[in-house]
């Protein structure tokens, strides 16, 4: 299918794939700033994420026929220490392809519930500020240099902070939320640049690739190991890694439905992805503080998180508030993978990253479809809406088993992979905890689910509502996609460990 | 000892302001204050990254003097500062880029990073304002103390509103 | 008007705003040869038309200098930018690589001093609008307290 896309493409596309994939929404942006109608704002939106998708998808075909494994653009014709450098490798190309894939369906179901809750004249400057978004988080995945993935970073993280405070038509508490949000956010990329600014000290260069060539040669050295702690932490604050999570439930409850969907779906995927990088890429699981660092620090809160977030899940009334937390809780899982320093454990992370960004892409757009149609997000609303609104809370459904990890669904499948990695390693006890914390969340998916499914209506509702087309479509191609995927893991599973093997700078072995 | 301490006074003063950006931003309940602490954070890091930039015995990184053959380089259209430029930029590695320079010039690149720091700073403190003055209108309050006791007051009014209703849909 | 005690400042700024701005144009047009350059000439323009606002008030800047052409001209900075690498591209070469502006050999500088200018440009009315557009978000509000109440 890859053969048929590259011949196809044209040339231009071929060669420039890497820069036209940001640049194509980031040129975009501003001219949404300057159209003044909402729907025409929205169109080119998804002209321009599913321009960003076609690239994506060029890309990741590109580099599956590579030899080597690595797409690099030099921007401006720079060679790679000197100037920037675009580098796609298989990592790159999955996250990209996942950003932009659900860039497009978001940008689909964004149209109703962008109507319902912003206000009219800021559609265009809504779509505007999307947009920057999305470019800066293609950005973050697609740079090989460090300081530009800060820039990225903080692209996309600004105008993140815009889209949630935007929230605050429906809800006042957005503003302190998206407060919360961009002091927090802004202390963790700052963070990260301090790292950097260590690395580079040490190293005399930005570029990713020559950082990771040097390092070997400066095994002790004190800058080059503060310089980890302090990436670690400042891309563990933006990928809501726990504790460092307390500003994500709050964000994600009061934001626009739009943006939560997307954003629970791509940002924290992205940090992730970034510190994936700095992980395996340009430190080395080899290194000895990284080793403890693993052992000591990244898996017991990856525990932690998968358990005390669950449990906080169990006692929200908020069904936002409960995904949220149940993110946190997720985020656990892909740590727990990275931290397991195998390949099968990265790829089982990333495994459970994709697949998590599908459930709760699906999850997200049912609730904002509910939120559409009956004004309400506490599992007291949702009581009795599986007969009102059969499509919409299937497809929710759905996507709950599949969190929660049950057979035939992707969430089972990660686990499944994610128990294999544990197990390989001998660490049953871990394992144990991941099922209980699947446990728990049959205990919080089950409380929404009977609410829908079994408990009569409050108010009964004398006609059926479902969630307009333009959720419904997208929501079930989630919801379908986590079926397939469950059943037939051939397509993201190879992503996923192609993905492992390029971050531990090998060569993909499919 | 005093040596080593007056030696790294830079980075001294750097750490300082860190802590206490950080200390301002966790500890304050003043949302204006908070934002202050980022900053001083943020302007703390960009004079760490310009100290990394310093050279012993280095001036401002414009090519001047001798490295610009010819004399009096800068002016437009003069090709010795291009052939300058071009032997720096085309040499093969960096002792060679650097070998035939008669000045020493600081590294300009940290200042050129900060560059774009400071602008991304001064994105996040706008939208940081705005937010403020948002939350101003709506809290009437920019305490984050006093804005949590406004948004529990209006939780827990809203929840026996509701409770009240089912009551009487039931009744 | 006769108890108008700001007409030393009034005068003085009518005097100093066209020598800001021409420093501006100074800085912008210094960048691609020495220090300066669009970011720093963008700022000193913001700074001249902000000196007009504290003086003369923000409405009158604001009929001056609208707030839709600020916000339009920082998008319209952006693009210029932007479509100098898309240039780049039409022409054949890498993104915002200058030299393929004009498609010359290796070692015509054309290319690169117009690409920088533009460039530089595209940065100036960017960080101007952007600037004036912060400015006038907030200073445009409603103050509530009144200014002889300071």
């Amino acid at each position: 299918m890859m053969d048929i896309l590259l011949n196809a493409a044209p040339r231009w596309a071929l060669l420039h794939a890497p820069v036209l994939l940001v640049m194509m929404p980031l040129f975009l942006a501003p001219v949404l700033a300057l159209v003044p109608n909402g729907r025409i704002a929205w169109l080119v939106s998804i002209f321009a994420t599913a321009a960003s998708l076609f690239f994506a998808l060029i890309l990741l075909g590109q580099v599956q026929a590579s030899p080597v494994g690595v797409v690099s653009y030099d921007i401006g014709n720079w060679p790679m220490p000197i100037g920037i450098v675009f580098r796609v490798d298989a990592l790159n190309a999955m996250i990209l392809l996942l950003v932009s894939a659900v860039g497009v369906l978001a940008t689909i179901f964004s149209w109703p519930t962008v109507v319902a809750e912003i206000n009219k004249q800021k559609h265009a400057l809504f779509y505007s500020a999307f947009l920057v978004c999305f470019a800066g988080l293609c950005g973050v995945a697609i740079t090989g240099d460090a300081f530009n993935l800060f820039v990225f970073l903080e692209i996309s993280s600004i105008s993140t902070y815009v889209l949630v405070a935007l929230g605050a038509g429906r809800d006042r508490r957005a503003l302190p939320a998206a407060f919360n949000y961009l002091i927090m956010g802004t202390i963790g990329a700052s963070f990260y640049i301090i790292g950097v600014g260590f690395l580079y000290a040490a190293t005399g260069t930005l570029n990713i690739a020559d950082i990771a060539s040097q390092l070997p040669s400066l095994a002790g050295n004190r800058s080059v190991e503060a310089g980890f702690a302090f990436i670690v932490i400042g891309l563990g604050l933006k990928a809501a890694m726990w504790p460092l999570h307390s500003w994500l439930p709050n964000a994600y409850s009061y934001s626009p439905s739009f943006v939560t969907m997307f954003l629970s779906a791509t940002a924290t995927k992205v940090a992730l992805y970034a510190l994936i990088r700095f992980l395996f890429t340009v430190f080395r699981p080899e290194f000895a503080f990284e080793q403890a660092s693993f052992t000591f620090i990244l898996m017991p809160l990856g525990l932690a998180a998968m358990i005390s977030c669950s449990f906080q899940a169990v006692f929200q009334t908020d069904v936002r508030r409960t995904l949220a937390y149940s993110s946190v809780a997720q985020v656990g899982y892909m740590i727990l993978g990275v931290s397991i320093g195998s390949i099968a454990g990265l790829s089982a992370g990333l495994f459970h990253l994709l697949n998590h960004a599908m459930i709760k892409g699906a999850l997200f757009m049912a609730v904002g479809g509910v939120v559409l149609t009956y004004q309400g997000t506490t599992i007291r609303d949702f009581a009795g809406l599986g007969r009102s609104a059969p499509w919409t809370m299937t497809g929710f459904a759905i996507a709950a088993l599949s969190l929660i990890g049950v057979p035939l669904t992707a969430g089972f499948q990660s686990k499944l992979q994610l128990g294999y990695a544990l197990f390989e390693q001998g660490m049953w006890w871990a394992v144990a905890l991941v099922v209980f914390s699947s446990f728990l969340a049959v205990i919080y998916m089950g409380r929404i689910l009977e609410a829908i499914f079994f408990q009569a209506p409050i108010n009964p509702r004398k006609f059926r509502k479902e969630a307009p087309i333009l959720i419904l479509v997208p929501l079930w191609v989630l919801a379908l996609a986590n079926i397939y995927f469950g059943i037939n893991t051939e397509f993201p599973l190879g992503l996923a460990r192609d993905a492992a093997a390029a971050a531990f700078g090998l060569e993909a072995f499919r | 000892m005093l040596e080593f301490i007056l030696d790294r006074g830079n980075y001294w003063a750097i750490i300082g302001l860190m802590m206490i950006g950080l200390y301002i931003s966790f500890a304050s309940g003043n949302l204006i204050k908070r934002l202050v602490g980022v900053s001083i954070f943020q302007t703390s890091i960009c004079l760490f990254y310009v100290t990394l930039g310093k050279v012993t015995g280095g001036t401002a990184p414009i090519l001047f003097g001798p490295d610009v053959e010819g004399g009096h380089g800068g002016g437009h259209g003069a090709e010795e500062t291009h052939a300058a430029l071009d032997a720096v930029l085309t040499a093969a590695s960096s002792s060679e880029r650097y070998a035939d320079l008669a000045n020493t010039y600081s590294n300009p690149l940290p200042h050129v990073l900060m560059l774009t720091a400071i602008v991304v700073g001064v994105a996040t403190l706008s939208v940081g304002l705005a937010l403020i003055v948002r939350i101003r209108e709506a809290y009437g309050t920019i305490e984050s103390d006093e804005v949590r006791a406004i948004d529990m007051e209006t939780a827990i009014a809203q929840e026996a509103e509701q409770e009240k209703a089912e009551r009487e849909a039931l009744a | 008007m006769k108890s108008d005690h700001h007409v030393i400042l009034r005068v003085v700024t009518k005097t100093l705003i066209p020598i800001i701005f021409l420093y501006a144009l100074y800085v912008q047009f210094h960048g691609d040869s020495g220090p300066g350059g669009g970011f720093q000439a963008g700022v000193i323009v913001a700074v001249a038309v902000i000196l007009y606002a504290l003086i003369f008030g923000v409405p009158a800047a604001m009929r001056a200098i609208p707030p839709v052409f600020t916000r339009s001209l920082a998008a319209v900075g952006v693009l210029l930018y932007a479509g100098v690498g898309f240039w780049a591209l039409l022409q054949g070469g890498q993104y915002l690589e200058y030299q393929a502006l004009f498609q010359e050999e290796p070692g015509g500088h054309h290319g690169q001093h117009v690409g920088i200018i533009l460039i530089e440009l595209g940065v100036l009315f960017g960080v101007s609008g952007a600037m004036l557009t912060i400015f006038y978000a907030f200073a445009g509000r409603v103050a509530e307290i009144r200014d002889e109440d300071w």
